[in-house]
């Protein structure tokens, strides 16, 4: 299997996930997004030095994948190409800021290193609540959610239209590579001399595609609403649940409760 | 009904692909259209809901194709692709089948019930639930027509409509075309599926209507088929 129908793959298996049914699933779309969007708020509001209160940040997510019955590894394995980029934010933090905060037997831990281990875990968090979202919510369906707070149209065909013009791109090439390589046996990848052709071969069939099925969803009414997306019943407890997390997001943001529950003890 | 009037057209910087078309498909009418690879029968379809504006006149139950009225139009018209690839964009075959009926006003309920109804006329309730990347060509092929049907359209276009179908498909097909009192245009290389399922026969050669007539006519006159690079259909052998 290529790159690009592994990715291809991927790309669908999203949809297969966001298609799945469990408690989670079954939230209204419109309060999955707001839910998203205050934690991402309030994660990365949080003071750089502030990592035992950000900490706790992890429950969200962690409730999340168990409630819409994915496993938390999936997340992991899909974005590992993204992951290191977003761990990487924070490296040069540890040489810039130096200022000693403790010291663990022979290792002084720098305010820097603290700033920077924040940093990660933040952009870490804030992937897998992202992620959380688009696995358990179709694409059309945030669409729609996204109308009914008056999102622009042309966002949300935008939006929808790169969904599906991606995997029309990454069809586009498997296929080619495919048919490339059966007769160009022996060969490792694209012989750069072909490259030119190939590209431009690839552009102009996705862009066909593309058109074709934009041209096939106008043929089916399609005009910028997502009616279709309507009906499917979401749990009635969709708005309560938002508010909780929300209520639930703040105190935490506020109030340290690691150390809360520390010095309830000590 | 279907008419076209004059219809001609041709893709920008290229020769004429379609001159001077004129025919009509009368209300519940099937016709087949038959012609060689490149003769212009998916390049006329594709005139009627607008996707090609050609020039000429083309109305479809009483409205003129023209900009102003294409939503009109479209909504009259159910049109099943050449390639099922283009048709399908959904996941699921029953996202795709409740996206017309849903836009056009339905309830999810009622689109689905009407779906449901579809995918057993044509025998394949099966692929329902089915991801669109998981199932067979012939499979997309049927799962495609499916779609359009469950639109109720008043007028049906059909591309190739039995290609990679397998025999039993291939007759479910047949046998839903038969049933359905619409107005069809079905173009195809299948002739014997023209011949069982159309009454009337429209011939095109080089984009110009070469033939027009009886069903029985045309697919028996081997002189004129030969001539225009197609065989008499098998059954008639
Ligand atoms: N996008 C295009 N741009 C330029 N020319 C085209 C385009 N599509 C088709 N043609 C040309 O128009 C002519 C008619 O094509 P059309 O697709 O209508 O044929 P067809 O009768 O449907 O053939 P087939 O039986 O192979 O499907 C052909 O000569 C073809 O080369
Ligand atoms: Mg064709």
């Amino acid at each position: 299997m290529d790159n690009a129908e592994r990715a291809l793959l991927d790309l669908r298996a999203m949809d297969e996930l966001a298609s799945m049914d469990s408690p989670y699933h079954r939230l209204s779309p419109l309060s999955k997004l707001v839910m998203t969007i205050v934690y991402i708020l309030i994660t990365t509001s949080f003071h750089k030095y502030d990592l035992t209160g950000l900490l706790f940040m992890v429950i969200f997510p962690l409730l999340g994948y168990q409630f819409a019955m994915i496993p938390v590894s999936t997340c992991f394995s899909k974005l590992r190409g993204v992951l290191p980029l977003v761990a990487a934010v924070g490296l040069l933090n540890p040489l810039f800021d130096r200022v000693p905060v403790f010291r663990i037997g022979r290792i002084t831990v720098t305010s820097g290193m603290v700033s920077m281990i924040t940093l990660m875990l933040k952009g870490v968090f804030c992937l897998m609540a992202s992620f959380l979202l688009m696995a358990t919510t179709q694409i059309d369906d945030l669409c729609r959610a996204l109308r009914r707070i008056h999102c622009p149209r042309v966002i949300t065909s935008l939006i929808l239209l790169t969904f599906r013009y991606t995997s029309v791109l990454l069809d586009e090439v498997s296929d080619m590579t495919q048919a490339y390589s059966l007769r160009a046996p022996g060969q490792k990848g694209i012989h750069i001399s072909a490259w030119g052709t190939f590209l431009g071969q690839l552009l102009l069939r996705t862009m066909d595609r593309a058109d074709a099925l934009y041209e096939a969803m106008m043929l089916r009414g399609f005009s910028g609403e997502f009616h279709y997306a309507a009906g499917k019943r979401s749990s009635r407890y969709s708005w309560a649940v938002t508010l909780a997390v929300c209520i639930a997001a703040v105190t935490a943001r506020y109030i340290n409760i690691p150390a809360f529950l520390t010095s309830l003890f000590i | 009904m279907l008419i076209f009037e004059n219809v001609c057209f041709s893709y920008p910087g290229g020769s004429p692909v379609l001159e001077e078309v004129t025919f009509a498909v009368r209300n519940a009418e099937k016709v087949g259209l038959i012609g060689a690879n490149g003769a212009g029968k998916s390049t006329l379809l594709k005139c009627v809901p607008g996707l090609l504006t050609a020039s000429g006149k083309i109305t479809v139950s009483g409205i003129e194709v023209c900009r102003e009225k294409l939503a009109d139009v479209r909504r009259k018209v159910g049109y099943v692709l050449q390639d099922p690839d283009n048709q399908m964009f959904m996941p699921k075959v029953i996202d795709d089948m409740i996206f017309g009926p849903v836009n056009y006003g339905l309830s999810r309920e009622e689109a689905e019930a009407q779906a449901d109804k579809v995918l057993e006329d044509l025998g394949i309730s099966r692929l329902r639930d089915r991801y669109n990347h998981r199932i067979s060509g012939g499979e997309k092929r049927m799962a495609a027509i499916a779609t359009v049907l469950a639109m109720e359209p008043d007028v049906m276009l059909m591309d190739e409509p039995s290609s990679s179908l397998d025999p039993k498909n291939r007759r479910a097909l047949i046998n839903t075309i038969k049933k359905l009192d619409k107005t069809m245009l079905i173009a195809s290389h299948d002739l014997d599926m023209i011949l069982d399922t159309c009454s009337r026969v429209v011939l095109l050669d080089g984009g110009k209507v070469i033939a027009d007539g009886e069903c029985g006519d045309i697919l028996h006159d081997r002189e004129l088929l030969e001539a225009h690079c197609l065989e008499l259909p098998l059954s008639l052998l």
